[in-house]
C-alpha cells in the first residue's frame, strides 16, 4: 500500500508524460508482484463491486470527525474530491499498517454482502491505521473511481517497456477479460489469457480531425469516405457461440442492446466487426438525444424498445474465421465485410455504414456541408490501402467534422470547480435573452485558457451579486459564444430545450451582454433540424 | 462604547484614536507585523514590535516616525493601556492587548500556534473580545509537525541531486524563508537565497537577530555549484526566466495551500510541502478557546464557515469583512496576478 501510495503522489506531481511512464516503470519493477495485476485493472477502469455506498462512507466520516454535517460539505466544496475531503478530515490514526495493495483490495471485496455494523467495523479501523495519503488511497479503492490521469495507452506504454514486450500485445492483453485475482503480472503481459477467452475486443483505431484542406490527402479515389455516426462506437464479437457487443469506453454492453443478439446465430464464429451503435427508425438515424434513452440502463422497457431501435452500422471487419484481418487493407476488409453482411437475413439491423461515391474533393465538401440531414457529425476519410492501426495514429483515417453550432451568450451563474480547479471559479452557466428576461441554456466548464481563467475568476469576485450555497450569482456582462453538436426539446429545463455537448468556445471580450442570442432564435433552429 | 470597532479604514480604538493594522492613512498605526496586507505605506504615526521596526524599514522606507515595544510592555494611550504578545507568525509578529475601564480585546494579527524555532512563540492572551482570522479556518486543514516536513524537505533535496535537479524552494520572503533557512540549518548543505530574501535577512541580523547563514545569489555562482545545494526564491520568481536556466529546477512549493492536492497541481509545482504561518484549524480553535473570550470577531479567510462553526459550538462570532483579504482564495489566487500580494499572504 505504501508503495502504491507513493506512486500516485509521483504521477500526480508531474505533468510530464515521461515523468509518469518513468514512475509507472520503476513501480512495476519494484512493486509486489500479487499486487501489479489489481494496479492494472485499476488504471483501465475495471471496477470491482463496490462494497459500501458513498452515503454510508460519508456519514462515517462525519460521525468519526464530529463535524456537523454542513461543515463537512463546506469543506467537500473547497476540496474537490470526497475522498480526499474524508482522508484530511478524520483524526490522525492511532496505529500503523502495511498490508499489501492486493490484501486491501481483496479484504473490501469480502464485505459485499455483510451488514453495515460489520462494514464500519472494517473501515473506521482501515482509516485508524493509515495516513492522510494512505487513507486517500483505501478510499479511492472503495468507489473504484481511480482517475489519476493515467491513459491507458500512457499505462500500455510503460508495461511494454517495464517488460520489454510489444505494446500492441498488452494493450489486447488487458483489453480483454481478465480478474486479477486469477492471473499473475507475468500471465497478464504474455496475454496467456486471451487465447482462451473469446469475448476480447480488438483496441479501435482512431483517426484525427482533419486540420488541413482534403486536398491535401492526394487522389480523392485513393480515399474511402463514410459518414461519420454519431452515436457509440463498438465492437461486436462473435466467437466460440457467443456473442459480446464492447463499448469504446472498454464496457460490455451486450445486454443493452438485446436487437443484435440475434446474430449469435447468423455470424459465424471467429468474426468481430467494428462499427456504431445506432438508433435507427424506418432505415433513417436517429439524433444522438433518441439514443441516449437506450444508454446506461439496466432494463429497457418496451416502450424505449419501441421509440428507441437499435442498429448497428458496421465500419470495418476485424476478424473473420478466427483470424485477425487488421494486417489487411482497408479494401480487402470492405468487400469481406459487405459479404458478411449480405449474408444476414434480417435486414437493417447489421447494416454497412454507407461509402460515399464522389468524383472530386469539392463534390464531398458539398454533401459534407449537409450532414447534419442525416443526423451524421460530418464525414470520416480512410484510406484504401490503410491497415487497422490500434490506437490513434495520423494519416491513414481522418475525421472531417463539420463545424459545431454557436449561439452568444452571457454567464449569470458561478461555481468552483473541482480537482484541479477547487479554488477557481471555472464552471459556469449561461443565458440567452427572452424578452426581457435572461434565461438559462447551458453549463459549461472548459474551452478557457489558465489566465482567462483567472480573469474570469476575479469578475465573479469582484461582482458576485448573490449567494446561493457554492453559487455566485454574477452581473450579467460577460459574453461568450457557446459551441453545441445539437438541440433538443427539454421539458426538463426552463428554456424547453437542452443543447448537446456545449462549450466555451471564445470569450466574446468585442460584444456586450445587450447583443447576445435570443431564446427564438434557438427555437428556430431546433424546429429546422426536426 | 465597545473598546474596538471596524471601520472603512481599519480596526479602530476611539478611546485611544488609534488603528490597528488600517488600510488607508491614519495618524497612529499600531502595527501586528510587516506583511504588506497588514502595513501600510502614509500613515504618520507606526506603533510595532522592536523586531517589526527592521522590516518597516526596510520595506516602508527610512524617513518612517516608529515607536516599538517589547512584548509584555504596557503603554497608555489616553487611558487605554496597550501591550503586545507573541502571535508565533513571523519575525516580530504581536497580538495586540487593550485594555479600558477593565474590558480587554486582543486583535491577533495573523498567528500560528506551532513554534517555529524562529519567531517567539504564540501566547494566549484572555480576554473579553478576541479578533481571530481564519485564513485555514477548515477543518482539511491540519498540519504535521514542523520537523517532519523539514525531513520531506530533506528527503526531496537528497533525490533531485540524485537525479542531477536543482532543488528550489517557493517560499515567502518575509517569514517562510527564515523559517526554512533555520529548520533545514541542520541539513548541513549550502542554502542559496534570492536577494529578496537576503535583503531582509541582513535587516533582521542587524536589528540581532541569530539566523544560520545563508549566499546571496548572484550570476558569479556556476550552476553546477547550486545544484549541490538549496535554492529558496519568492514566489513571485517561480514562473520567471531565471528558473529556466537553472540545471533541470525542481520546484518545491511551501504554503498551506499544498495541504490539497488541487492546490498543488494548480501551482503545478514539482512537489508541495504543507507548512504554513498560519493556525490550522485545531490551532485556532485551541487558540481561541484559550482567550475565553466572550465574543470572538473572524476576519480575513474562511470567514463565514468559520464564524458559523465557533457559534455552533456555543462561542459568540461574527464575520468581519476587513482588506486582510474578503474571501478564503483571493489569497491564493490573488496573489498570482499580483506578486506583491502572494508575498504576504501565507
Amino acid at each position: 500500500m505504501k508503495r502504491f501510495t507513493e506512486l500516485i503522489a509521483q504521477l500526480e506531481m508531474s505533468n510530464k508524460t515521461n515523468d509518469k511512464i518513468a514512475a509507472l516503470v520503476r513501480y512495476f519493477n519494484e512493486a509486489n508482484d500479487l499486487d501489479k495485476p489489481y494496479v492494472i485493472a485499476m488504471f483501465t477502469g475495471k471496477r470491482p463491486r463496490r462494497p459500501v455506498s458513498t452515503a454510508l462512507i460519508k456519514e462515517w466520516a462525519i460521525e468519526l470527525s464530529e463535524l456537523p454535517p454542513w461543515l463537512f460539505a463546506e469543506s467537500y466544496h473547497s476540496v474537490g474530491d470526497l475522498s480526499e475531503t474524508i482522508a484530511l478530515i478524520l483524526p490522525p490514526p492511532a496505529k500503523t499498517t502495511d498490508l499489501p495493495l492486493h490484501q486491501w483490495i481483496n479484504a473490501l471485496q469480502d464485505l459485499n454482502g455483510k451488514d453495515d455494523e460489520s462494514k464500519k467495523k472494517f473501515i473506521v479501523n482501515a482509516w485508524d491505521s493509515l495516513d492522510t495519503q494512505e487513507r486517500f488511497i483505501f478510499n479511492k479503492l472503495i468507489s473504484g473511481n481511480f482517475r489519476i490521469g493515467v491513459s491507458n495507452k500512457m499505462l500500455v506504454n510503460a508495461l511494454a517497456k517495464q517488460s520489454d514486450t510489444e505494446s500492441n500485445k498488452i494493450m489486447h492483453s488487458i483489453m480483454g477479460k481478465w480478474k486479477p485475482d486469477e492471473i499473475s503480472y507475468q500471465e497478464l503481459i504474455a496475454g496467456a489469457h486471451v487465447d482462451t477467452d473469446r469475448s476480447w475486443p480488438y483496441p479501435f483505431c482512431l483517426a484525427y480531425a482533419l486540420d488541413s484542406p482534403p486536398e491535401s490527402l492526394g487522389d480523392v479515389k485513393e480515399w474511402q469516405a463514410e459518414w461519420k455516426w454519431d452515436g457509440i462506437r463498438g465492437q461486436i464479437v462473435k466467437r466460440g457461440g457467443e456473442l459480446f457487443i464492447w463499448s469504446r469506453g472498454e464496457e460490455l454492453v451486450t445486454d443493452q442492446f438485446p436487437e443484435l443478439h440475434f446474430l449469435v446465430d447468423e455470424l459465424e464464429d471467429g468474426t468481430v466487426l467494428d462499427g456504431e451503435i445506432l438508433s435507427v427508425k424506418e432505415g433513417k438515424v436517429q439524433s444522438f438525444s433518441t439514443l441516449q434513452q437506450r444508454l446506461n440502463r439496466k432494463t429497457i422497457s418496451k416502450g424505449q424498445l419501441e421509440s428507441a431501435p437499435i442498429a448497428f452500422y458496421c465500419y470495418d471487419l476485424l476478424e473473420q474465421q478466427g483470424i485477425d484481418q487488421r494486417g489487411k487493407t482497408l479494401g480487402i476488409r470492405r468487400k469481406a465485410l459487405i459479404e458478411i453482411i449480405k449474408k444476414i437475413k434480417s435486414q437493417g439491423v447489421l447494416v454497412l455504414s454507407p461509402g460515399i461515391e464522389v468524383g472530386s474533393w469539392a463534390e464531398l465538401a458539398l454533401l459534407r456541408a449537409d450532414s447534419r440531414l442525416n443526423n451524421s457529425e460530418g464525414l470520416m476519410l480512410k484510406k484504401l490501402d490503410s491497415l487497422y492501426h490500434s490506437g490513434r495514429k495520423r494519416g491513414d483515417w481522418w475525421k472531417w467534422k463539420i463545424n459545431p453550432y454557436t449561439v452568444d451568450t452571457v454567464m449569470i451563474y458561478a461555481q468552483k470547480g473541482s480537482g484541479r480547479r477547487a479554488n477557481f471559479y471555472t464552471d459556469y452557466t449561461f443565458a440567452v435573452r427572452d424578452g426581457e428576461q435572461l434565461i438559462t441554456i447551458a453549463k459549461a466548464y472548459s474551452g478557457l485558457t489558465d489566465q482567462e481563467i483567472k480573469e474570469v475568476d476575479a469578475f465573479v469576485k469582484k461582482n458576485a451579486i448573490e449567494k446561493f450555497g457554492p453559487v455566485r450569482t454574477v452581473k450579467p456582462e460577460l459574453v461568450f459564444e457557446i459551441a453545441f453538436e445539437g438541440i433538443a426539446e427539454s421539458k426538463r429545463h426552463k428554456a424547453g430545450l437542452a443543447l448537446r455537448f456545449p462549450r466555451i468556445a471564445r470569450w466574446r471580450k468585442d460584444k456586450k451582454a445587450a447583443e447576445i442570442n435570443t431564446l427564438d432564435d434557438l427555437r428556430q433552429l431546433l424546429n429546422s433540424t426536426l | 462604547m465597545a473598546l474596538i470597532r471596524f471601520s472603512n479604514k481599519g480596526i479602530y480604538c476611539e478611546q485611544g484614536d488609534f488603528y490597528i493594522d488600517p488600510w488607508k492613512p491614519v495618524k497612529l498605526a499600531v502595527t501586528t507585523h510587516g506583511h504588506a496586507d497588514h502595513v501600510k505605506w502614509g500613515n504618520q504615526a507606526y506603533l510595532c514590535h522592536e523586531l517589526t521596526k527592521p522590516i518597516l524599514l526596510h520595506r516602508l522606507g527610512a524617513e518612517l516616525n516608529i515607536q516599538t515595544l517589547r512584548y509584555r510592555e504596557e503603554i497608555n494611550i489616553n487611558g487605554v493601556k496597550l501591550s503586545m504578545f507573541p502571535a508565533g507568525h513571523v519575525i516580530g509578529s504581536a497580538q495586540i492587548r487593550l485594555e479600558y475601564k477593565g474590558e480587554v480585546c486582543v486583535i491577533s494579527g495573523d498567528y500560528k500556534v506551532e513554534y517555529d524555532g524562529i519567531s517567539t512563540a504564540f501566547e494566549p492572551v484572555k480576554c473579553h473580545t478576541f479578533v481571530s482570522e481564519s485564513t485555514f479556518g477548515l477543518p482539511i486543514y491540519k498540519w504535521l509537525p514542523q520537523q517532519l516536513i523539514f525531513d520531506q524537505i530533506g528527503n526531496w533535496v537528497n533525490n533531485n541531486q540524485e537525479q542531477g535537479k536543482t532543488s528550489v524552494l517557493i517560499a515567502y520572503s518575509l517569514g517562510k524563508a527564515q523559517r526554512l533557512i533555520n529548520g533545514l540549518k541542520d541539513q548541513d548543505r549550502p542554502i542559496y537565497v534570492h536577494q529578496s530574501i537576503a535583503n531582509l535577512n541582513d535587516a533582521f541580523i542587524q536589528a540581532g537577530v541569530a539566523l544560520p547563514e545563508t549566499i546571496r545569489i548572484s550570476p558569479e555562482i556556476r550552476k553546477e555549484t547550486l545544484q549541490q545545494g538549496l535554492i529558496i526564491v519568492p514566489p513571485a520568481l517561480a514562473d520567471g526566466r531565471w528558473m529556466k536556466t537553472l540545471q533541470q529546477a525542481a520546484t518545491g512549493v511551501c504554503s498551506g495551500w499544498m495541504q490539497v492536492r488541487a492546490g498543488r497541481r494548480w501551482r503545478s509545482a514539482d512537489a508541495g510541502f504543507a507548512l504554513s504561518d498560519h493556525a490550522d484549524w485545531p490551532g485556532l480553535l485551541s487558540a481561541i478557546k484559550a482567550t475565553e473570550a466572550e465574543k470572538v470577531f473572524v476576519t480575513h479567510g474562511f470567514t463565514a464557515t468559520f464564524s458559523k462553526y465557533l457559534n455552533e459550538i456555543g462561542i459568540e462570532a461574527e464575520e468581519v469583512k476587513t482588506q486582510y483579504g474578503t474571501e478564503e482564495e483571493e489569497i491564493e489566487t490573488g496573489a498570482q496576478e499580483n506578486p506583491e500580494i502572494k508575498e504576504e499572504a501565507d
